[in-house]
C-alpha cells in the first residue's frame, strides 16, 4: 500500500511551468469574480506568526477573522486564525462558537530542529490550549539526506499526537529544490496521516508558488484515485492579491474539481490577502476602487 | 542615403517609472495644427488608470519623506532636462499646436516656471505654518503637509506650459500624481514624460497617462486611494462627474479650466497650498 519512497515520481518541469502560464491567462469577471473572491476569502487562514505576537496583536486578528469589514453580513468570515501555541487559549476564546478554526504552528516552528519529543510536546500543548488545526513542519535535512523513512515516522508521530486535531504538514518547498522532491515529500505526508499538505513557513522565500502547488495537487489526485481519500492543500506565504489567488482556484478547479473548492480541502496561508480579497468585493458591489485607507488592519 | 525611412517614436503610457504601453491595446489617432496625422497614442483603459494610481501611492510616502531641498534640486534638474531639450520642444509644439516664436515663448516660459517652483519647495512651509497664541500651556503650530495622491486633469490650452504648471505645484508640495493628459496634446506629453523620467524623479511620483478623458475621469474621481482631483480642462459634465464622486472619499477638488498659463500671475506658491492639509500640532510646554 505505501509506495517505495527511494523510487522518484517523475515531474515533468516544462509540462508544469506551461500549464501554470495557462492558468495564468484565465480572466474571470462580474457575477463569477464576486463569487469566487468570496469563496477565497472564506479560504484565508488568517496568519501572524512573529516574534512580536502580542496578546494584543492577536486578539486584534481574530476581531478581524470576525468581522472582515464592518458588520456587514454579505461579506464571509475566513477559516482560521493561525497563530504560535502560546497565544492559541486567547484567540480560542475570542472565536469559541463562530465556526472559525484556531490552527496552531508546532514542532518547533519554523525549522523544525526541536528533539521529536519536545516537538509532540507541543503538539499536545496547543491541542490542549484549544487549537483544533495544527501545522507541522518536516524535517528537511533529514528528506534532503534521504532519510524518508525518518520523516514519514515523525509525521505519523505527530499526528498521533495531534489527537482529534486536524494536521497540515508543511513541506517548505523553497528548501526542497526540485519538483521531484515536492511530489516526494508531498507523497510521504499524504501516506504518513496528512489531512492538509502545506507549501511554506513563510520565513523562507520562495514561499508558495504556483507551479510547486500544481505538483502537489497532482500528489493529491493520485492519492485520491488511489484510495478515495481527499486530502487537502494549503499554500502558504507570497500570496498577496486577489487575482492570484483567483488563479489558484482555476488550477484547483481544474486539477482537482469543485469537490476542493471548499474551506475544508483548500486553505491559503496569507496576512495581507484578506484586505486585498475585501477590496476587491468592495469594488464589484460598488463599482469604485477602494483604498487600504477604509479597511481595518488585520 | 536619400532613401532613409524615418524612424518613428512609440508613444507609451508612463507608469511608476517605467514606459509601457496600455494594458486594453487600444490607440488612437491625433492631429497637427494642420489637421495631418500626427502620432498614435496608446489609449489608457481604467486598469491602466488603477495601476498608475497604485503606483503614484506607493511613491507617495518615500517622496513626502524627502527633504524639502531634495525635491527642489530635482525639480531644478527638470528645469536642467527641458532646457537640453529645448529645441525639440519647440519643433514639436510648432508642428503639434502653436506658431514658432510661440513655441518658443512657451518652452522658455515652461523651464522657468519649473525654477520657481524648484526654489519654493523649502520656503513654502515658513511661509504658511504658523505658531498659534492658546490660553493653555501648550506650545501651538500648524504646518502644511501634502494631501497625497493627486489625479491631475490636463487643460487643452498650453500644451506644454499646461503641463507643466500643473504638475510642478503638485510634486514641490509632496503630493505623487496621475496626470490624464489633454486629447489633443498627448504627444507632448508623452515628450515631457521623458524629461521626467530623465530627471531623478523617483518612479510613480509623476504617471502620465494618454487617452480620453470621458474613459478616465470617472474612475479617476471615484477611486477612493486618490486624494484630491485637479482638473485644469474645460468641461461642464466632467467637472459635475468629479464633484459628485469626490464625495466618496471627501476629496480635495481644485478647478483651473479658464487660466492663461502664459501670464506671470499663473504662478504662485498658492498653486502648492492648493494641495496641502494643515496639521496642528499641541505640544507640552512648561508653566
Amino acid at each position: 500500500m505505501i509506495p517505495d519512497f527511494k523510487q522518484t515520481v517523475p515531474v515533468d518541469q516544462i509540462g508544469v511551468d506551461e500549464r501554470v502560464a495557462r492558468f495564468r491567462t484565465r480572466s474571470i469577471k462580474k457575477e463569477s469574480k464576486l463569487f469566487a473572491l468570496k469563496l477565497a476569502l472564506q479560504m484565508v487562514d488568517l496568519t501572524t506568526l512573529e516574534g512580536m505576537d502580542s496578546p494584543g496583536k492577536v486578539r486584534q486578528l481574530c476581531y478581524k477573522a470576525l468581522y472582515p469589514h464592518g458588520t456587514d453580513p454579505d461579506i464571509p468570515r475566513v477559516a482560521a486564525i493561525c497563530v504560535y501555541p502560546n497565544r492559541v487559549r486567547l484567540a480560542a476564546e475570542i472565536l469559541k462558537g463562530s465556526g472559525i478554526h484556531v490552527a496552531s504552528v508546532a514542532t518547533s516552528f519554523p525549522s523544525g530542529m526541536g528533539t521529536l519529543e519536545s516537538r509532540i510536546e507541543e503538539v499536545k500543548y496547543a491541542v490542549d490550549e484549544g487549537a483544533d488545526e495544527i501545522d507541522m513542519v518536516i524535517s528537511r535535512w533529514a528528506f534532503l539526506k534521504g532519510e524518508y523513512g525518518f520523516v514519514f515516522d515523525e509525521i505519523a508521530a505527530i499526528k498521533e499526537a495531534c489527537g482529534p486535531a486536524h494536521l497540515k504538514v508543511i513541506l517548505e518547498t523553497g528548501e526542497l529544490e526540485t519538483y521531484e522532491n515536492i511530489r516526494k515529500a508531498s507523497d510521504i505526508a499524504i501516506y504518513a496521516g496528512a489531512d492538509f499538505i502545506k507549501t511554506s513557513t513563510g520565513k523562507i522565500s520562495p514561499a508558495a508558488t504556483m507551479p510547486v502547488t500544481l505538483v502537489m495537487l497532482y500528489a493529491i489526485r493520485d492519492y485520491f484515485l488511489k484510495t478515495g481519500t481527499r486530502i487537502g492543500m494549503k499554500p502558504a506565504g507570497g500570496i498577496r492579491d486577489s487575482k492570484t489567488a483567483l488563479h489558484y482556484l482555476v488550477m484547483v478547479k481544474e486539477t482537482l474539481g469543485a469537490d476542493w473548492l471548499n474551506p475544508d480541502l483548500f486553505r491559503f496561508g496569507a496576512s495581507s490577502l484578506a484586505n486585498d480579497l475585501l477590496m476587491q468585493i468592495l469594488k464589484q458591489k460598488t463599482g469604485h476602487y477602494q483604498s487600504p485607507d477604509y479597511f481595518s488592519i488585520g | 542615403m536619400s532613401n532613409r525611412v524615418n524612424v518613428l517614436k512609440t508613444c507609451k503610457l508612463y507608469i511608476g517609472g517605467k514606459f509601457s504601453r496600455s494594458e486594453s491595446e487600444h490607440y488612437f489617432q491625433v492631429l497637427d495644427k494642420k489637421q495631418k496625422p500626427l502620432a498614435n497614442l496608446c489609449r489608457a483603459s481604467r486598469k491602466d488608470l488603477r495601476n498608475a494610481i497604485q503606483a503614484a501611492r506607493k511613491a507617495q510616502a518615500d517622496w513626502a519623506g524627502r527633504t524639502a531641498y531634495n525635491r527642489g534640486q530635482i525639480l531644478y534638474r527638470m528645469a536642467e532636462m527641458l532646457e537640453g531639450r529645448r529645441d525639440q520642444f519647440i519643433t514639436e509644439l510648432e508642428r503639434a499646436a502653436v506658431s514658432r516664436r510661440n513655441a518658443e515663448n512657451e518652452v522658455d516660459l515652461a523651464i522657468d516656471r519649473l525654477v520657481h517652483y524648484a526654489g519654493w519647495t523649502d520656503k513654502y512651509p515658513a511661509l504658511f505654518s504658523s505658531v498659534n497664541p492658546v490660553a493653555s500651556a501648550h506650545f501651538n503650530f500648524s504646518i502644511p503637509e501634502p494631501t497625497g495622491v493627486v489625479g491631475v486633469i490636463a487643460p487643452d490650452n498650453g500644451a506644454l506650459i499646461g503641463l507643466v504648471s500643473l504638475i510642478a505645484p503638485v510634486i514641490a508640495g509632496g503630493n505623487t500624481c496621475v496626470v490624464i493628459s489633454s486629447e489633443k496634446h498627448g504627444s507632448i506629453a508623452c515628450t515631457l514624460a521623458e524629461i521626467i523620467h530623465s530627471s531623478d524623479v523617483p518612479g510613480g511620483v509623476v504617471n502620465m497617462l494618454t487617452g480620453f478623458r470621458a474613459d478616465l475621469v470617472p474612475h479617476l474621481s471615484a477611486h477612493m486611494d486618490v486624494n484630491a482631483v485637479l482638473s485644469a480642462a474645460d468641461d461642464t459634465d466632467q467637472k459635475k462627474i468629479i464633484q459628485e464622486n469626490a464625495h466618496l472619499n471627501v476629496k480635495r477638488v481644485h478647478f483651473y479650466d479658464g487660466t492663461d498659463w502664459l501670464k506671470e500671475q499663473s504662478q504662485s506658491p498658492y498653486y502648492i497650498m492648493d494641495f496641502q492639509e494643515i496639521k496642528t500640532t499641541w505640544h507640552p510646554v512648561g508653566t
